[in-house]
């Protein structure tokens, strides 16, 4: 242990050559778009899975196990896992996927964030100071975010580097393709008024031009109250919206409730990778994604 | 070029003027200047388009050197630049109402008290805690916190740790809660309950924390299952050690902790630690056999104690924002040699206690939460050699039970109701009821599992 220390310290850290690029990413969406570029040049460890809340992971002995041996730690970002993923960072011992180490890659810097806040006051709720982090739920971002991945990937593990180019380019023209598909499938859903459980589907409804007119919880990170819901309901004439959506991991109970009162369509989106049987992977969260928000148009 | 085709176009309409009448000549005058403001304002653009596209081609070289192809710019915007440097700063403001017994002089029979019991009651405010932290540089990351009571502040814990040095080896050094047990790491906003454990109050008294001035050397093995290992050297000046100006060390300890998940909805965390401290000129107070007055003992000799814990979370499908189950239990042995002099008679002292305790905590809606804790200590033997003639050896099994409710409104404020009946002093059963708030400001940084 001497040895690792005193090598350590005068900066003779040996990259240790291996075929594989250990990925580990904090959430099922970039988890599947590394492994789209990376294909099997690459082992991607996912430390959360769509049915539990990006927000309120723990720093668990096996997540610290897992990043004490990747190479490339494929963070959301934007403060999203700022609970947790820090801690499992410092106590992993990896000088490699540490901030500002090209073992350390995060998202939400590749794209334009939205809901920045003007001022930082929890009296909002659990704002994120640096915008919302849900970026992926825009199929545009994905591929900027895939780009961007690509190129950290080619630097980390430079032998592979033609290999992740190629991975990415096919993954990219399927994607284009996918992606005018999904356009025009969704023209219905252009200026179609939602109600959301949680600010997650920002960048879903921006893409697609939808409107959100309110949240079920009243600030970010605080749970639906039945006095909040009762003012949304109060709202409902005036400004109405067309259906309520929650994610895969948020309980229904509030959006349920909404539905019931209002006989709006209650939606239950994938929200990432494997939230819903049929979002087995990114093309498979997006078909999934707009079949359901066009059964609820119906 | 674009400015040769500006002028010769400027040239031209001037030319064509000479013949002109003078209202004819301010329209065309007029012209002019607005031709030259529209060109103005394109040579312009063109002029900033074409520094941004050579600054962006330099930069663009100088990435390509480590980077194959060219990487989309990296936004790292932040919102409050000129505070970006700044230490993530928070407060924990925490404070109390306690019904119990007065109890002057609260200890545990049959353990030397590590302190001064806590014997407040009614409305207090408890220790205001605020932390600093941020990265040093790339190398180092540092973190004080700094506990605020009436007319004090004490340093609580003071380090730097490595970022850098890899291979799963992570080093502390300053003032840090040593990494002993599972609790000993926690603060007290982080407790389940409104008070530590009996074993924790009776290992290291009223902080019921060790704490220690010194280096923490850790190493996290490169597998699949969690296996840390631990080593610390430091000052060993807090109970059951003794300060003492030395050169060289006053206490140590060893541990390791092992985890993993089962399945996707349970994670568990187990370890044993070994803690080496020493005593010099160590004061607590005994209770003489004739006459039943308090006399002054003093210890010296060396106390070692070794830890064992577990602790237990589940929750569906790993969400624990809903719905989690905590449990946690740990178990504790002292023993204590060397010698103790009291009422003028040196002996020898020769001691082994042990206890334990187990809790678990359901958090059964987003917001509310509720717990059990039971614990239990045994003060063993206590081998006082001569002087057990001369002082009384208390041999008690000290009892606590406890139960909690408490509500969050959100990650950062919290309310505890705890009713709790204590019997760790012989003779009195103390049922105590507490109502507590804690609440965090600012940057509050990540818990430990």
């Amino acid at each position: 242990m001497k040895h690792f220390i005193f090598a350590c310290f005068f900066g003779l850290t040996v990259g240790s050559a291996q075929a594989d690029l250990k990925i580990f990413a904090t959430v099922p969406e970039w988890g599947a778009l590394a492994q789209e570029i990376g294909g099997g040049k690459v082992k991607v460890y996912t430390a959360t899975n769509a049915f539990q809340d990006p927000h309120r992971i723990e720093a668990k002995p096996s997540l610290l196990a897992q990043a004490r041996q990747a190479n490339l730690v494929i963070a959301a970002g934007a403060d999203l896992e700022i609970g947790w993923l820090p801690l499992v960072l410092r106590d992993s011992g990896n000088a490699a996927i540490q901030n500002g180490q090209p073992g350390y890659f995060q998202a939400a810097n590749f794209v334009n964030r939205l809901e920045l806040p003007a001022t930082l006051d929890r009296a909002n709720g659990d704002v994120h100071a640096a915008g919302n982090p849900h970026t992926h739920l825009d199929p545009r971002n994905v591929l900027k975010v895939g780009e961007a991945l690509t190129a950290r990937m080619a630097e980390l593990d430079a032998p592979n580097a033609a290999a992740y180019q190629a991975g990415y380019q096919a993954f990219a023209g399927k994607w284009q393709t996918a992606m005018t598909r999904w356009q025009k499938d969704a023209a219905p859903l252009k200026g179609v008024p939602v109600l959301v459980h949680h600010a997650s589907f920002v960048y879903l409804l921006n893409w697609l031009g939808m409107k959100e007119v309110g949240t079920l919880e009243p600030k970010p990170g605080i749970e639906p109250t039945s006095g909040h819901l009762t003012g949304l309901l109060a709202r409902q004439p005036g400004a109405p919206a067309q259906m309520v959506l929650r994610a895969a991991y948020q309980q229904e109970g509030p959006s349920q409730w909404m539905a019931g009162k209002t006989g709006m369509p209650a939606i239950l989106l994938p929200y990432t990778v494997g939230g819903t049987p049929e979002a087995k992977d990114l093309f498979g969260l997006f078909d999934d994604t707009l079949q359901r928000l066009l059964k609820g148009l119906r | 070029m674009q400015k040769s085709f500006a002028m010769a176009a400027l040239l031209a309409a001037s030319c064509g003027a000479h013949a002109a009448s003078d209202a004819d000549l301010a329209a065309i005058r007029a012209q002019i200047d607005d031709m030259k403001k529209t060109y103005e304002q394109r040579i312009a653009a063109l002029e900033q388009r074409l520094v941004q596209a050579e600054s962006q081609a330099s930069s663009q070289a100088k990435s390509e050197k480590s980077v194959p192809a060219p990487s989309p710019v990296e936004n790292r915007q932040s919102v409050a630049p000129t505070n970006a440097f700044n230490p993530e700063v928070s407060l924990i403001l925490q404070g109390q109402y306690r019904h119990a017994k007065n109890v002057p002089g609260r200890g545990i029979t049959g353990f030397v008290p590590g302190g001064e019991g806590l014997n407040t009651r009614g409305f207090s405010v408890d220790e205001t805690e605020l932390v600093l932290a941020a990265n040093i540089d790339p190398y180092w990351r540092g973190q004080v916190i700094v506990a605020m009571a009436d007319g004090q502040a004490n340093i609580e814990e003071a380090w730097f740790q490595s970022l850098a040095i890899g291979q799963g080896v992570g080093l502390k050094v300053g003032r840090y809660r040593s990494s002993i047990g599972y609790l000993n790491e926690q603060h007290p906003h982080m407790w389940d309950f409104a008070d530590a454990p009996l074993m924790y109050q009776a290992m290291f008294g009223e902080g019921a924390s060790y704490v220690q001035d010194g280096v923490q050397l850790k190493w996290l093995a490169p597998t699949s299952l969690f296996v840390e290992l631990g080593s610390e050297i430091g000052r060993g000046a807090n109970f059951p050690g003794t300060d003492h100006n030395n050169n060289g060390t006053g206490g140590g300890a060893l541990y390791i902790h092992v985890g993993d998940d089962v399945g996707v909805s349970n994670s568990w965390r187990a370890g044993a630690s070994w803690l080496k401290t020493r005593a010099s000129e160590r004061s607590s107070d005994f209770v003489e056999q004739l006459g039943g007055n308090v006399a002054q003992g003093v210890f010296n000799g060396d106390s070692s104690t070794w830890l064992a814990d577990f602790v237990w979370k589940w929750a569906p499908n790993g969400n624990s924002a809903h719905q989690n189950f905590k449990f946690q239990s740990e178990y504790f042995v002292r023993e204590e040699k060397g010698s103790l002099n009291a009422t003028s008679v040196d002996s020898s002292y020769k001691t082994r206690q042990s206890g334990w305790y187990a809790q678990g905590v359901y958090q059964f809606t987003p917001q509310w939460r509720a717990g059990l804790r039971y614990e239990q200590l045994d003060s063993g033997t206590r081998d006082f050699g001569a002087n057990a003639a001369n002082l009384v050896v208390d041999s008690y099994r000290p009892k606590k039970a406890s139960a909690m409710v408490d509500c969050s409104w959100s990650e950062f404020s919290r309310v505890r109701l705890q009713i709790a009946q204590d019997k760790s002093m012989f003779g009195i059963t103390d049922n105590q009821l507490t109502l507590q708030y804690v609440m965090s400001l600012g940057a509050h940084g990540a818990h430990k599992f």
